[in-house]
């Protein structure tokens, strides 16, 4: 879930505008330079925003008594880097705060910053350094979608805490409290995108091994 | 292949299941997490005014389940054809490779 159209103070949706855009523009750079280098990897590239966008309309019951949507931005981070996803995340953004009120253009923001670059990050850099240290190609997409999946409701959760601090325990407090909401309603929601996630992959390593050889960093995966 | 995702497959959906049985009530039970965060801001700062509203709302449930729904299946359809053509394309070059080399 996003944070709601005019829920964070002017200066707050304004800083995380400013910290977002450049980081997302560089995206922009990033994902025409990578698809003029490599053309025959643009499906591959649609595929993965299709992904994002299946998985983020789907609202999922959780064990908290509350429902929340996963982001499905780990798989495309994985195979295209976190830059481009940003792009495709911010798209994603962009289509629910428009069309369904959900999230909002104030923070929008915060809501890509969340999403569409932390969570992007974590799966790239998770999925990296699962391989380095041995994992099979499977258990290190299942790590890096989910906790993309859970860092991106933390962020959420430290964003909403930044702006509002509870009054007696402060941020600290605060943070605790919004995390019980978001984190928490999201950890059974973290371990279904990263098997979902896996399951994806697996079919894109038999049935897409000509594009993930474009692929500098995942030739490896498509033997 | 196959049998694994399978069981993954069914192990999500068992996952999305079993909330629905762990006995909730109430009326708000099942609604969006970003609404119970919406009401922790009013709790913590109740002074709080949201000082901007969506440009556009669906006008009902129903139609926001239905821009959901095209959300979704929009998604799908094209991960469905991507995957579908590739496998396709796979089999016709035969030995489960590609032939791109």
């Amino acid at each position: 879930m996003h944070i709601m159209e005019g829920y964070l103070p002017v200066t707050h949706a304004v800083a995380w505008t400013a910290v977002s855009a450049p980081i997302v523009a560089w995206g922009g750079l990033r994902l025409v330079r990578t698809v003029r280098a490599h053309p025959e990897t643009k499906m591959l590239l649609a595929a993965s925003g299709a992904f994002c966008f299946v998985l983020s309309a789907l609202k999922i019951p959780s064990v908290t008594g509350s429902c929340s949507h996963p982001t499905g931005t780990g798989l495309g981070a994985v195979l295209f880097g976190p830059a481009v996803m940003t792009v495709l995340g911010t798209l994603v953004l962009l289509f629910q705060a428009l069309l369904l009120a959900h999230g909002g253009l104030t923070t929008l923001g915060a809501n890509v910053f969340s999403m569409a670059i932390a969570g992007p990050f974590v799966a790239w850099g998770v999925f990296r350094l699962s391989r380095a240290i041995g994992a099979s190609a499977a258990v290190a997409v299942f790590l890096a979608a989910a906790l993309a999946n859970l860092v991106t409701y933390l962020v959420t959760s430290a964003q909403l805490a930044a702006a509002f601090p509870d009054p007696a325990s402060g941020f600290a407090g605060s943070f605790v409290k919004f995390a019980t909401v978001f984190a928490l309603t999201q950890v059974p929601l973290a371990i279904i995108e990263g098997l979902v996630t896996v399951v994806v992959f697996t079919m894109l390593t038999s049935y897409s091994r000509a594009e993930l050889r474009q692929l500098p960093h995942l030739a490896g995966e498509a033997r | 292949m196959a049998r694994r995702n399978t069981v993954l497959l069914l192990i999500a959906i068992a996952l999305a299941v079993v909330p629905l049985f762990m006995g909730f009530q109430g009326e708000e039970v099942f609604g969006g997490a970003d609404g119970a965060a919406q009401a922790l801001i009013t709790e913590i700062q109740p002074a709080y005014e949201p000082w901007a509203g969506p440009i556009w709302e669906p006008p009902s449930g129903e139609i926001a389940s239905l821009l959901f729904t095209l959300q979704a299946a929009l998604g799908a359809g094209f991960l469905g054809y991507y995957l579908g053509l590739r496998r396709g394309q796979v089999r016709v070059r035969g030995n489960g490779d590609d032939g791109s080399r």
